[in-house]
């Protein structure tokens, strides 16, 4: 009982006017950052990190925290009107958001997006509320071998997925993760592939193939298909919003299934990306219609993007606690808690009471501030689509090379979104499935090193990943999810012989 | 005909500013935003200093241009120096260095030395400990030595912070001290491996002191003893009545290492006189703010401040040790 007091006290410090100001602030920064490919939430947060060491820290910890829940919103916007991602866990919302913005839906995906990232972050606060201290110990438990048991999972989830044949689906993936294999090797500390070139030295970022990819692909294939946007046809009126609300309560439990799995994903060091995209497996395999899902099935939306929150939510547990950053935005959090004197770490709960909680209640309020400017927004957003093509195409090349440039501040970033650019409409031309090959940039190299620090902890023994009933649950759960279909067919024959 | 142009260009520019900035006063400020490069990940311990520093300066003005932190961590934090060596005669872009300036060179191979750099000042020297998990029966460096030592070799683990840098070279100069092989396992950064200490995935580290003080205080770490010549400075209480001051140094444990990590900043190449001045005044005015004897305080750093040539000469001995070190435990890149 002790934390709702807590938490009401919280309630009274995030309620001051000049700390909903703040709030609101936040809000909409965040959201522009989001929109933006490429600048994403880590950079948003680092650039305006300066500018809130002149307030008191907390609410300088509620404006940044509001950043994060604005770009986390405004991810969903570009994945779902031009199919460029704007961060890593927007992906799977492009899978159905796309296809249903091409249909003249937007505004139902936007809703849809939105709401359900709402859903997914409230369930997550309300869990940080009540169970933080115990959640916290569980994320201990996670060594290496946990880690890539985890990724497994993700992996396997999502293999068999695809409507393309299964071998282009794994040679997308090999792709992935030859191209997640350049850079530095971090355990041996050496540079592998990259031939000299000193550009290389980075590896290939992810936002910088997804932003190519998707983005520059997806405008040559319009390009290729007349130039014009199909869903300009959009309802723009805010009816929408209540007409899909009164949807969406069908839905509610791969909504409550993916809230579990991005609160499991978020406490767990493993993040929003694999959650996001292991909510949308499970969801196709789940869900009654699910074998539309990909051609613009509001349930493929609903899925990843309340596991992504709810894991974005639940990631800043293990930070407040532990110390350990969930996600790189949560990271640059963190760098700021020290230097206004705030040690993350087991003692913050108690020594610092009044932030904590400050801070967990601002999560309530900003998210409900969230949902209210977004969903307010969300007839602008899909009138975006009704601007001509011959317009629009050129603004998007513009921000795909800003968001490009600003991962590293490299022009050499920039040629290389357009060759990802061309790669990206050549796979689709041929029916490559460009999820996979995305997955494995991705969470390749996490996988990879995850994996050869379980095997250095066991000196070459692959025994470590059975080792307790912690890792070894979720490799066989892997191990299920990857020969789902086989056991499904061995089991309806089964029973069709027996009724034989 | 047109090299001659700009050669009497130049000329001129420079007898005017020759002529009108020939008094001391009037010496060299930035006129554009200042790059300040950071050649590792966020949240790292680089990351955080450039990050203070930059929240120092915006909150008491004391640049008239914004100084924008950009991290350059690609390849070990080659990126950051290549990009940094190649910006010759660009002022206004500065580096904060870790032991990466001298060991990814070694490492990687990559065409980069610290005398391609301006040396401007060390802002602080971070320290090494040694540190076990609190539930561990070892309360002196001495009997997890002894512990070490009866375990059969490689069934230790040792968590570090990346491969073939700091943190393995400290656990290779334990290893020759005390006879026996630990298995190094390298994780993406400081904060990841103090958890895993906790979470008891490894069972040492030597991880700086802020990457370890919070759970230290959550009485889940315990300190042994300190990579230096002298026990640290702070005597403020931290966890069970114990002060840093009280952590004794590893040498009087029997385990003859010393190590500090080099917390400096560095220039483009070319950079002239005045403008190395004016970033030496500005880093003495960070040094005095409160802010900053926090944070030197908070992640108990040895605040020892160097310029100038004796900078220089400090940095010429610290990295030949580290290519004695390097070529030791065998982590030269082939091409070295």
């Amino acid at each position: 009982m002790e934390e709702l007091v807590n938490l009401f006290h919280g309630f009274a410090v995030a309620l001051q006017p000049f700390n909903i100001m703040v709030m609101v602030l936040g809000i909409v920064l965040g959201v522009i950052i989001g929109v933006l490919p490429g600048l994403g939430g880590a950079n948003g947060v680092a650039i305006l990190l300066p500018l809130t060491f002149s307030m008191p820290p907390t609410s300088a910890i509620i404006m940044l925290s509001c950043i994060y829940w604005g770009a986390l919103f405004g991810g969903a916007i570009t994945s779902i009107l031009f199919n460029i991602p704007g961060e890593p866990w927007s992906v799977a919302t492009t899978f159905d958001g796309y296809p249903m913005a091409q249909q003249g839906k937007a505004g139902e995906a936007l809703t849809a997006a939105f709401t359900s990232s709402f859903v997914g972050a409230l369930f997550a606060v309300v869990m940080i509320t009540l169970v933080a201290p115990l959640v916290a110990g569980f994320a201990l438990q996670f060594g290496p071998a946990e880690k890539f048991a985890v990724y497994f999972l993700a992996f396997c989830s999502f293999v068999g997925l695809s409507k393309e044949p299964p071998f282009k689906t794994i040679a997308a993936m090999m792709i992935g993760f030859a191209l997640a294999a350049v850079g530095l090797d971090s355990i041996t500390g050496q540079l592998r592939l990259t031939f000299g070139f000193t550009p290389l030295l980075n590896g290939f970022d992810f936002l910088i193939a997804v932003i190519g990819l998707f983005g520059i692909g997806e405008i040559l294939l319009t390009m290729e298909e007349g130039l014009a946007f199909r869903g300009g046809k959009a309802k723009i009126n805010l009816r929408v919003v209540l007409q899909t609300w009164k949807e969406l309560p069908k839905y509610w439990m791969t909504s409550l299934r993916s809230c579990f799995i991005g609160c499991w994903m978020g406490v767990t060091p493993a993040g929003a990306t694999p959650a996001s995209f292991m909510s949308y497996g499970i969801a196709k395999r789940m869900a009654k219609n699910g074998k539309n899902f990909g051609k613009g099935e509001i349930e493929g939306v609903v899925a990843p993007e309340t596991a992504a929150h709810a894991a974005g939510t639940s990631a800043l547990l293990p930070m407040l606690s532990l110390g350990v950053p969930g996600s790189p935005t949560a990271a640059v959090l963190l760098g700021g808690l020290l230097i206004w004197g705030l040690q993350p770490g087991p003692m913050l709960f108690v020594e610092q009471k009044e932030f904590v909680w400050g801070l967990i209640a601002s999560m309530y309020l900003g998210n409900i501030v969230g949902l209210i400017v977004v969903l307010t927004c969300v007839p602008i957003f899909a009138a975006i689509l009704r601007v001509p093509f011959s317009i629009i195409a050129p603004l998007i090349l513009v921000l795909c090379a800003i968001g490009a440039y600003s991962v590293h501040s490299s022009t050499f970033d920039v040629m290389l979104m357009l060759v990802f650019g061309v790669i990206g409409y050549l796979l689709k031309k041929c029916n490559y499935p460009l999820a996979p090959l995305v997955l494995a940039i991705v969470l390749g190299d996490k996988a990879e090193e995850a994996f050869r620090q379980s095997l250095l902890g066991s000196q070459g023994s692959f025994g470590v990943f059975l080792s307790n009933p912690l890792v070894s649950t979720i490799m066989i759960l892997g191990l299920i999810a990857l020969f789902w279909s086989l056991i499904q067919e061995g089991y309806s024959r089964l029973r069709s012989a027996a009724t034989a | 005909m047109r090299r001659s142009t700009h050669l009497a260009l130049g000329a001129i520019a420079a007898l005017c500013t020759g002529g009108v900035a020939a008094p001391a006063t009037a010496a060299w400020e930035p006129v554009r935003p200042v790059e300040f490069i950071v050649p590792a990940g966020t949240g790292g311990g680089a990351d955080q200093m450039a990050r203070t520093i930059q929240g120092i300066v915006t909150k008491h003005t004391l640049m008239k241009q914004p100084l924008v932190v950009i991290n350059k961590s690609g390849g070990a934090g080659g990126e950051g120096f290549l990009d940094v060596k190649g910006s010759g005669g660009n002022p206004h872009k500065i580096i904060i260095t870790l032991s990466n300036l001298f060991t990814t060179p070694l490492a990687t191979g990559i065409p980069f030395s610290w005398k391609d750099l301006t040396p401007v000042a060390m802002l602080a020297l971070d320290e090494f400990v040694l540190w076990v998990n609190a539930d561990k029966p070892y309360k002196t460096a001495k009997e997890y030595i002894d512990a070490v030592k009866a375990a059969p070799a490689g069934s230790i683990k040792m968590g570090g912070t990346g491969s073939k840098q700091e943190d393995q070279i400290i656990t290779v100069a334990v290893e020759k001290a005390v006879g026996t092989k630990f298995t190094y396992i390298p994780y993406k950064g400081g904060g990841e491996v103090a958890v895993q200490l906790v979470g008891n995935h490894v069972d040492s580290t030597v991880n700086n002191p802020i990457e370890a003080v919070a759970q230290w205080r959550g009485g889940k770490l315990r300190p042994l003893c300190v990579f230096d010549a002298k026990p640290m400075a702070y005597d403020e209480p931290i966890a069970d009545g114990k002060a840093w001051k009280d952590i004794p140094t590893c040498k009087s444990a029997g385990l003859d290492m010393e190590y500090l990590m080099l917390r400096g900043i560095f220039m483009a190449p070319r950079a002239t006189k005045d403008q190395v001045e004016y970033y030496v005044e500005l880093f003495k005015k960070i040094r005095a703010t409160p802010e900053w004897q926090d944070f030197m305080k908070s992640g108990a750093f040895n605040t020892t401040f160097l310029t100038g040539a004796e900078y220089a000469k400090w940095v010429e001995a610290e990295d030949k040790r580290h290519q004695a070190l390097m070529k030791e435990a065998g982590f030269l890149a082939p091409s070295n």
